[in-house]
């Protein structure tokens, strides 16, 4: 029988995890697609060559603590607040990416003022966007995004537009902003999706390089815990559920 | 850009004194009374001369937020504001203290509660140095009562900062902000280099290079044995500024039966004050709290033993004189004049007062 020493071997290699992500446990749920998101960001870093000289800003959240897994400097932003974080952290150092990290409730209920100002001044950072319907940190309450009829915590019957207002499409407005150069929805729940999601990151971390505006790019997620179902089911429903209000693709690309 | 003399506002000496001290980075929002800052510094246009970053924020708390990422890349940053713009900024302000992130914040007060008034207020002293946001933490508050002190103060309250790493607030009000003074500006700093900021700051966010671990910015910690041991060391920290870190001004004092304590503008009214008192026989003297966090304790016990009474003037309804109560503890009478809501006092007013609540003849 073959060892497993004999098959890792340099030749065999067809997969490694980044080197930027480190051994920290993640804390993370099963078939949560924040996991899968830091891995795409740890690979985009390092692959451009980019370790020293990027910033991540985490939010609050569950990817609060992002900064125990991607082994770069990072600045833990109060609730909502990343954007404008960032903008100093940018403006003040010019030559480093910086990029946010951002939930639903983060980006688009309490933050919603400092995420479009920054997009509007054209920001050159990156903001990356979970969209997973929930607020999955403080156990699973509506979030602007949630669907209609969406059950959470808060509105255990379903969301009711009439009483909690429409699931808020943020990246449709963003895109309409000048300041934002590319806005884009992705999704990391196969592994084509995950391929284009990554070139997506690239292109958006390159345009904060190059000095062309702000880039969002939002992931379509899943919060397995949150909407109380297996990884399997999420992805499912996610893809029944949320890809025909959130449909994928770019929303702007100048 | 050499030392210079200047007559201007002393809301206008704060943006001069931003630039001529290095300040790398200005982040705020526009509010009366102190719009002049933000205004002297678009009109100065620092970043084509030094390279200062100057923004105006989408709001008070966007503009707090921005001194946080900035004080966490190392830079010197500040933000300026008015009363209930400077309440917006307490969550930030707490996330800083929290951080041990070093900045300098203005509050240049007006009247309140709510929209109140833009008339100048001290009701802001509370907020100030007892913590405005959550948690057990404290601020550098200096309180400048002459436009030369708003100069001053920007380049000692960003040494304290760094000193500590802990946010420095210059509490102004509208009489200091709006008055104009002649002024002795500082010449023209240097900023720091990335380099210098690496030495200085070895916390800072400045991108991980291999040869260390990776900087992290939080105030977070979920362990609560571990949450402990950082608000144990946040109270060294305070009890060191404390004993190290007490500024005030004592004027006429040495002979005095009775002490007024007074900061800012209402110091300056209570000098006029002393003089009619004492024209009048009444040896009244002067203690100016320069530091109100950290008070000067020590100093009012050491008059608490010799004076027959301390009158705490402050445009407010009584906030100080809580401080002056404790320092004295009894030793003697303590009495509290104030006007509120953007009344300032008369001289004469301070001296009646004193007369009814302290010596009462
Ligand atoms: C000022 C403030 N309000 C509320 C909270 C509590 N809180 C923490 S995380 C969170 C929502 C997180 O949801 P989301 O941004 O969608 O991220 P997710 O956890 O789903 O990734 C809330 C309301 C807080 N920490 N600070
Ligand atoms: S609660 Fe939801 S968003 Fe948070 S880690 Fe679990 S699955 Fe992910």
């Amino acid at each position: 029988m073959i060892t497993a020493e004999e098959i890792i071997k340099p030749e065999n290699l067809v997969y490694t995890k980044p080197k930027l992500m480190n051994d920290t446990h993640m804390h993370y749920c099963p078939g949560c697609s924040h996991g899968v998101v830091h891995k795409l960001v740890a690979e985009v870093v390092e692959e451009m060559g980019m370790e020293e000289k990027t910033i991540g800003v985490s939010p609050v959240g569950c990817a609060v603590f992002a900064y125990n897994y991607i082994d770069i400097d990072w600045v833990e932003a109060a609730h909502g607040r990343a954007p404008a974080v960032a903008t100093a952290v940018k403006r003040l150092s010019p030559d480093k990416m910086v990029f946010t990290y951002q939930g639903d409730g983060d980006l688009a209920a309490i933050g919603t003022a400092e995420t479009i100002h920054a997009c509007n001044r054209g920001e050159n950072i990156v903001i990356i966007f979970i969209n997973n319907a929930i607020y999955g940190m403080t156990g699973g309450q509506m979030a602007p995004t949630t669907l209609e009829g969406m059950k959470t915590s808060t509105c255990p019957f379903g969301r009711d537009v009439k009483l909690n207002g429409y699931p808020l499409k943020i990246s449709n407005l963003i895109a309409q902003l000048d300041g934002a150069c590319y806005v884009t929805r992705q999704s990391v729940q196969t592994s084509p999706a995950i391929k284009k999601a990554k070139k997506a990151l690239r292109q958006a971390f390159e345009n904060s390089m190059a000095g062309k505006g702000t880039s969002l790019v939002e992931f379509v997620s899943t919060c397995s815990s949150g909407w109380k179902m297996t990884p399997v089911q999420s992805n499912k429903w996610m893809e029944e559920n949320m890809f025909p209000f959130y449909p994928l693709g770019d929303l702007k690309n100048e | 850009m050499s030392e210079e003399i200047r007559l201007m506002k002393g809301n206008e000496a704060i943006a001069h004194a931003a630039v001529r001290y290095g300040v790398d980075g200005y982040f705020g929002y526009p509010i009366t009374p102190q719009s002049e800052i933000l205004e002297t510094l678009t009109e100065l246009r620092p970043w084509e001369t030094t390279g200062m970053v100057v923004l105006q924020a989408e709001s008070e708390v966007a503009a707090i937020n921005m001194v946080y990422g900035g004080a966490g890349a190392g830079k010197k940053v500040m933000t300026s504001s008015s009363s209930p713009g400077v309440s917006l900024k307490q969550e930030g302000i707490s996330y800083i203290a929290g951080a041990e992130l070093p900045c300098l914040i203005v509050n240049v007060m007006r009247g309140g509660p709510g929209l109140g008034t833009i008339q100048p207020s001290q009701a802001d002293y509370f907020q100030t140095t007892k913590g405005g946001g959550h948690g057990d933490y404290r601020l550098i508050a200096l309180a400048p009562s002459s436009v030369q002190e708003m100069v001053d103060f920007v380049g000692l309250g960003l040494d304290l900062a760094f000193k500590y790493n802990n946010p420095a607030i210059i509490l102004a009000d509208g009489v200091i902000g709006q008055m104009m003074e002649k002024v002795v500006l500082p010449k023209q700093q240097i900023r720091r280099t990335e380099e210098e900021i690496r030495k200085e700051c070895p916390w800072a966010i400045t991108g991980k290079t291999a040869d260390r671990k990776r900087n992290v910015i939080t105030s977070l910690e979920l362990d609560p044995e571990r949450m402990e041991q950082n608000n144990i060391r946040f109270q060294a920290k305070y009890r060191t500024i404390e004993e190290n870190e007490v500024r005030y001004e004592e004027l006429y004092c040495e002979d005095a039966e009775y002490i007024a304590v007074a900061f800012g503008s209402s110091a300056r009214i209570c000098l006029k004050a002393v003089e009619i008192a004492r024209e009048q026989g009444i040896k009244l003297g002067l203690l100016r709290p320069i530091t109100l966090w950290p008070f000067p304790t020590k100093i009012i016990k050491e008059y608490a033993e010799k004076v027959k009474g301390f009158l705490s003037v402050e445009l407010n309804a009584g906030q100080m004189v809580e401080d002056i109560r404790l320092s004295v503890n009894g030793r003697t009478a303590v009495e509290h004049y104030g006007r509120m809501g953007g009344i300032v006092f008369s001289p004469e007013e301070i001296v009646e007062a004193l007369k009814e609540k302290l010596i009462k003849e």
